[in-house]
């Protein structure tokens, strides 16, 4: 796919391998010589960042799974005999745990930064679509392990969220006894749970090999939206952005690692190490933080079908971003309306992250109602009406001619 | 369909090839529907949890206002002695204020017993109410704290996200003061 010529391999082994199948150079193309563009900042580090977090999740996990019982009578106190009995098993959960935050806030802002600087724009439609249906996975694959130690807020959050199914008219009520196996959640779904927590990472591993030969198919974005037009424009991946990935990853697992061993339990809730209870539910029901906001939308609603639809619309609609976004200019850098509309989106989100853990009661009700429409006017009302009332900055003719004469501030970073 | 360089074609139009293909994948497609039912099927509840539990319960001990959550199916069920108040606030109710219209002389045929699945139709969660102490919501029935559901003391859903009332679960009495949940 790069445009340097296939390298000749000395090392023969190597080259016995890679002229019956090419893996090396394919590695070599992917890796090594591919051009970048020459101006990507740090907020396109969080793509191999969640990579990584994936790996993390994918390897902690097949240990855990050593010694996790899917079982309504044993899983409690396995996860409880990880914790004490089995040798580090508590770092290996909590590395589980932690990891989950650390691949969520990497994916948000992975996504966010699409937003900014319009990455989902024309011809990158369908590396933006794999990313969002990577994300579904994802979703699908941490509310499955939440399940797993079944404590209260598992039992509770498991029940909540396979009754989203309900309200779907007709097959509704058949469709969550198909989901529990039962009449409500027990150990049939405990176990279907596992099976499925264990498939999921493998099935978003698959998808982000799509995502990434879509990615070096129309290749990355770059800060100032314009496409790559000659060689002066790009960088080769090695050694400048494999560097500029190691050393985010460094902070990263420094990150990770203070809440490892400093605040291992801080993302989780108390009451998850309460065992399973199917006759008492608690007194709160909170998902973990990185569902917050799609919960705020799905409570706006008095409605129970209008909530859900809701809920998955607000994340179904990310497919529809560029063809909602009816701007010519790609980065947010040279849309001076947009930029303001684009960071009161992510306020937006913060505030719903934050109701999402409210009570629904009172003002937060309305709070979430508010956000809930500011939420959706920005991509239906707001993004298609700023392409055609917005007056763009003009955009440079290329990376090299903006990052070598106006010494942008890129250049720096 | 028909290529150019397909030598049993007539140009352009439906050929038995054409027919063939077609007749062939939809039957291939028919097939493999077939073959992934027992998979899915295999999700839905085995025998042995379809096997109807019945259960009986024994309401001498419940005094009045007081009130016990049996397990039936998996499932907390609301029993309820209700007090005569309870009772005249269920029944003077006028259809027109309900959500899911239904009168209390339906879902408690003897007034003082309220027999209900405990269970919050918004999402599932189970409702407050049943203990002295708990909040029992804006119509002194039982509150559901996940998501703000206000049920009256008829167990119908008068105020929140959920679309329906508890379900009363098939009951008979067997005497004055044992009830019998489930078909025999
Ligand atoms: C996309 C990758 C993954 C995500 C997002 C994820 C997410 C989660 C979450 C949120 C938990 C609950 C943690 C807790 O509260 O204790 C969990 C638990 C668990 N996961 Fe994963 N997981 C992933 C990959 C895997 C893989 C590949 C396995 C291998 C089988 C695995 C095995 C387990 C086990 C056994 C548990 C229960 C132990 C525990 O609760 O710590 N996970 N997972
Ligand atoms: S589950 Fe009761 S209000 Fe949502």
């Amino acid at each position: 796919m790069s445009s340097t010529p296939n390298p000749v391999w000395s090392n023969r082994a190597i080259k016995w391998v890679d002229r019956r199948m090419p893996i090396f150079t394919l590695m070599y193309n992917e890796l090594v010589v591919y051009p970048a563009p020459r101006n990507l900042n740090y907020w396109w580090n969080f793509g191999s960042l969640a990579g990584i977090a994936l790996v993390i999740l994918i390897f902690s996990g097949i240990f855990l799974a050593m010694y996790y019982v899917p079982h309504e009578d044993m899983a409690f106190a396995s996860i409880e005999r990880i914790m004490r009995d089995v040798n580090y098993g508590w770092l290996i959960r909590f590395i589980h745990m932690n990891t989950v935050s650390l691949f969520f806030l990497c994916v948000y802002i992975h996504i966010f930064r699409g937003m900014y600087y319009g990455s989902y724009k024309a011809p990158r439609e369908l590396l933006w679509g794999i990313g969002v249906i990577i994300y579904l996975v994802m979703v699908g694959t941490a509310f499955l392990g939440y399940v797993l130690p079944w404590g209260q807020m598992s039992f509770w959050a498991a029940t909540v969220i396979t009754s989203l199914v309900t309200p779907i008219p007709w097959v509704g009520e058949d469709l969550a006894i198909w989901l529990w196996g039962g009449f409500g959640v027990n150990n049939a779904t405990l176990q279907r749970f596992f099976s499925l927590h264990y498939l999921f990472p493998m099935v978003i591993f698959a998808l982000v090999f799509l995502h990434l030969w879509a990615l070096h198919t129309t290749k990355s974005n770059n800060p100032l939206g314009v496409e790559v037009k000659k060689k002066a424009d790009t960088l080769p991946f090695h050694p400048y952005y494999t560097m500029k990935d190691a050393f985010g990853l460094g902070v990263a697992l420094i990150a990770l690692a203070f809440f490892v061993f400093f605040a291992p339990n801080y993302f989780n809730h108390a009451i998850n190490y309460v065992q399973a209870d199917p006759m008492v539910t608690p007194e709160h029901i909170v998902p973990e933080w990185y569902f917050l906001p799609f919960y705020a939308i799905l409570r706006a609603v008095p409605d129970k079908l209008g909530g859900v639809v809701l809920m998955f619309l607000s994340i179904a609609i990310w497919l529809a971003l560029p063809w909602l976004d009816t701007s010519k200019v790609r980065s947010g850098r040279f849309r001076p309306l947009f930029k303001w509309f684009f960071w009161l989106l992510v306020i937006d989100f913060c505030i719903l992250t934050w109701l999402g853990a409210m009570p629904a009661e009172g003002a937060y009700v309305t709070m979430g109602q508010w956000a809930t429409a500011y939420y959706f006017a920005h991509f239906i009302l707001i993004l298609p009406l700023l392409g055609w009332f917005e007056k763009t900055k003009p955009v440079p003719e290329s990376i090299s001619a903006a990052v070598t004469a106006g010494h942008d501030k890129e250049a720096a970073a | 369909m028909s290529q150019a360089a397909n030598p049993a074609g007539n140009d352009g139009g439906t050929t038995r090839r054409d027919f063939l293909l077609y007749a062939s994948a939809g039957l291939g497609a028919v097939g493999t529907a077939l073959a992934v039912w027992p998979f899915l099927d295999s999700m839905n509840p085995a025998k042995d949890v379809m096997a109807l539990a019945v259960i009986e319960v024994d309401l001498s001990p419940i005094a009045v206002g007081q009130a016990i959550t049996v397990t039936w199916r998996g499932k907390p069920v609301f029993v309820r002695h209700r007090t005569q108040d309870e009772i005249d606030q269920a029944r003077s109710v006028s259809m027109s204020a309900l959500k899911d219209p239904q009168p209390d002389e339906e879902r408690a045929p003897r007034p003082e017993w309220l027999v209900q699945i405990g269970i919050c139709t918004h999402l599932g969660c189970i409702p407050k109410g049943q203990k002295p102490s708990d909040p029992k919501g804006d119509y002194n029935g039982w509150f559901c704290v996940c998501h703000g559901s206000h049920y009256d003391t008829s167990g119908r859903i008068r105020k929140g996200p959920a679309p329906t009332n508890m379900v009363v679960p098939q009951y008979a009495f067997l005497d004055d003061t044992t009830i019998q949940i489930g078909e025999e």
